[in-house]
């Protein structure tokens, strides 16, 4: 599904690597989690997948089914397959939470090439999935994310999740913020979504998502590479006892 | 003090092909106003009032060309509302291409028609709100209006009128000047929508005066036609009753000068006075809104919320003022002007003014400028929406607190199709 070969990267207006080199490969049902230490790379990984501007990929090559992501703008990315849920989601004043659901919904879909979706189909889609996510109409109303409180930015990430229907799931640090109620809400939201067909990236600081949403494989990033990769039993490995024993294996 | 000779002679020049005439009451108002004008002269740039929009393309003795402009198929705005069309050509009121101006609850009289008619209501309305403005900045291009306005229309609402009036001004000469003045009336309890669309003719000074009576409810929404070469300076001086409405809104795309004033005075308790506009402008467009907002009654409501979008070194201008009077008590005055500046070339000068001599009263005002916000470009294209679909989506969200100022729907959705579709064709 993913495949990430030696990406090295840095920033474009300073000149600091962040990332050094990350091998990574999921295959087609795949959950993978990310952990690591604060500015280790994580989330700069998820956003030069998504296509953010301001980094600079010195080396190395990311595809997606095969498709070389790394020279796509960022809507072809999304219309590839490849889905990003915000660590912060953005407020977005003056744009309805409905009308950027289905500009997305629809501009994906015409850029596959398929008919654009009938109101009334949308509208019977959208609330089915946003019931499941405690979403209420009133929030499909609003504008994006404006006034949203933490878990209501992570259940709408979710709720576009649901609604573009992505291949390729990344989900940078969406526990954060969450209390317990939300986080079991929205990683029920993700649980629902998964299928042989779908893969994820899960990228979080602590072990206690990933009791929610079960990860085949965890993959431990610092200094900008994954220095060890193992089963779920790796983060609990971190859980209790820190980043610094894996650190000084890995040197 | 004497005029300096240089305005004198300026305003001899602008002057000597108009005619001041008539016998009546109109010429009468004419007259004054030909002599009001004599002692102030024409504005020029060294004019504080004029210190951002140089106004000697609109005091020249004969306008600057302008080019005509081909919309192709695009319809005119407000084309699908139903309205009684009054349509004018290079300022000249055209009746073969108007509809008959009978409306029920209306009463409609042209001003050529009007010099000879006693027409009471207009009396105390002509030229009258106008001086009332004068103070205290003065703005000689509507007393030059006034003096010499050749068309228009006197309009008086007594009840709820049956559907908008819709003024359409076409622009057929690249040579013509245009100088319009309309009189509305709105009594008690009276509810009137006024549309005005088209760019007019190569230059327009153009007058409104409105009297909005106790109760009464006036809405106006106004496209300023899509020509790039006209310019335009306008003036809607309103006096609003008690628990009266006021509401007015205009858009402006292209066009190489505007400058909009509106002084809108809130006499009685209770009244309610909204300005709004939106404005997009690309290249040579130097768009100037001039607002005074005069609070005299008690809980009166006033909001001024102006927003542009300007590229390829488009200037914007904003000057607005809330002056809440002694005993104005309760006053709810808000004003905000913002611009989006899609590049680096363009820029908004902003004055936004408040005096305030009652002691009970809550008023706000704000001014920014910036570009389009990376990060939610970026939110909107990580979700697969084209980047410049999200532009035109973000720049649609940045104008839409102006456009929501438009009570009618129907209108507002005119509008907003209006400006994506100026958005589709301006690359940014």
């Amino acid at each position: 599904m993913l495949e990430i070969k030696n990406l090295h990267v840095k920033l474009e207006e300073e000149d600091k690597v962040i990332l050094n080199g990350v091998d990574l490969k999921i295959g087609p049902g795949e959950v993978h989690a990310i952990m690591g230490p604060n500015g280790s790379g994580k989330s700069t990984l998820s956003y030069v997948l998504a296509g953010r501007e301001g980094y600079e990929v010195t080396e190395g090559s990311a595809t997606l089914q095969g498709e070389e992501l790394l020279e796509m703008e960022p809507e072809a990315r999304a219309a590839a397959g490849l889905f990003l849920a915000f660590q912060y989601p953005v407020e977005i004043p003056g744009v309805g939470n409905m009308t950027f659901l289905r500009t997305a919904v629809n501009a994906q879909r015409k850029a596959r090439g398929e008919d654009e979706l009938s109101a009334g189909d949308f509208l019977k889609t959208v609330r089915a999935k946003a019931k499941d996510l405690k979403i209420d109409a009133e929030m499909l109303k609003r504008p994006v994310n404006v006034g949203f409180s933490g878990g209501e930015k992570k259940r709408n990430e979710i709720l576009q999740m649901a609604m573009l229907e992505p291949r390729m799931c990344i989900l940078d640090e969406t526990d954060s913020g969450l209390d317990v109620d939300a986080m079991k809400l929205v990683s029920e939201g993700v649980n629902a979504l998964r299928d042989a067909g779908r893969s994820f990236l899960v990228i979080t600081h602590y072990q206690r998502l990933l009791d929610h949403i079960k990860p085949d494989v965890v993959h431990i990033m610092a200094a900008g590479r994954i220095i060890k990769s193992g089963g779920p039993e790796l983060a609990l490995e971190v859980e209790h006892n820190g980043y610094a024993a894996l650190l000084a294996e890995a040197e | 003090m004497a005029l300096a000779q240089t305005k004198t002679d300026a305003l001899t020049a602008r002057t000597a092909a108009l005619t001041a005439g008539g016998s009546g009451w109109l010429g009468a108002a004419r007259r004054d106003a030909v002599a009001r004008l004599a002692a102030m002269g024409l504005p020029t740039k060294r004019d504080e009032y004029w210190r951002y929009t140089d106004p000697a393309s609109l005091t020249s003795a004969t306008p600057t060309p302008a080019a005509l402009f081909d919309a192709g198929d695009e319809a005119p705005a407000f084309d699908g509302i139903d309205a009684l069309k009054l349509v004018f050509v290079d300022g000249v009121f055209d009746p073969a291409q108007s509809d008959d101006p009978t409306l029920a609850g209306v009463e409609i009289t042209s001003l050529s028609q009007a010099d000879g008619v006693d027409i009471h209501w207009a009396r105390d309305i002509y030229g009258v709100l106008e001086t009332r403005g004068q103070t205290p900045v003065q703005r000689p291009l509507a007393t030059l209006n006034t003096a010499y306005a050749s068309e228009g229309f006197l309009i008086r609402a007594t009840a709820k009128a049956a559907r908008p009036i819709s003024l359409i001004y076409h622009h057929t000469s690249v040579t013509s000047d245009a100088l319009i003045h309309h009189c509305i009336k709105l009594e008690k309890d009276a509810e009137l929508t006024i549309l005005e669309n088209g760019p007019a003719a190569a230059r327009v000074t153009k007058v409104m005066e409105v009297e909005v009576a106790d109760g009464a409810r006036f809405h106006h929404i106004r496209a300023q036609g899509r020509d790039h070469e006209r310019r335009a300076v306008t003036h809607v001086f309103a006096r609003v009753g008690a628990g009266a409405l006021f509401k007015s809104f205009t858009l402006t795309a292209n066009g190489c000068l505007t400058r909009n004033e509106q002084i809108i005075e809130l006499v009685g308790d209770d009244g309610v006075a909204h300005v709004a506009g939106a404005a997009v402008g690309d290249g040579t467009f130097h768009h100037d809104d001039t607002v005074f907002m005069t609070h005299e009654g008690q809980r009166c409501e006033s909001r001024q919320v102006f927003k542009k979008v300007l590229m390829n070194g488009a200037v914007g201008v904003f000057q607005g003022k809330i002056l809440v009077k002694q005993g104005a008590q309760k006053t709810d005055g808000y004003q905000i002007s913002q611009s989006l500046l899609l590049d680096g070339d363009s820029q908004f000068l902003a004055k936004p003014e408040l005096e305030i001599y009652a002691d009970d009263v809550k008023c706000s005002h704000g001014s920014t400028s910036g570009a389009i916000d990376d990060t939610a470009l970026f939110y909107l294209q990580s979700r697969g929406v084209p980047k410049r679909m999200a532009q035109s989506l973000l720049v649609l969200a940045f104008l839409a607190e102006a456009i929501g100022e438009i009570e009618d729907e129907a209108i507002a959705e005119d509008i907003r199709s209006r400006l994506e579709g100026w958005l589709q064709r301006h690359e940014h």
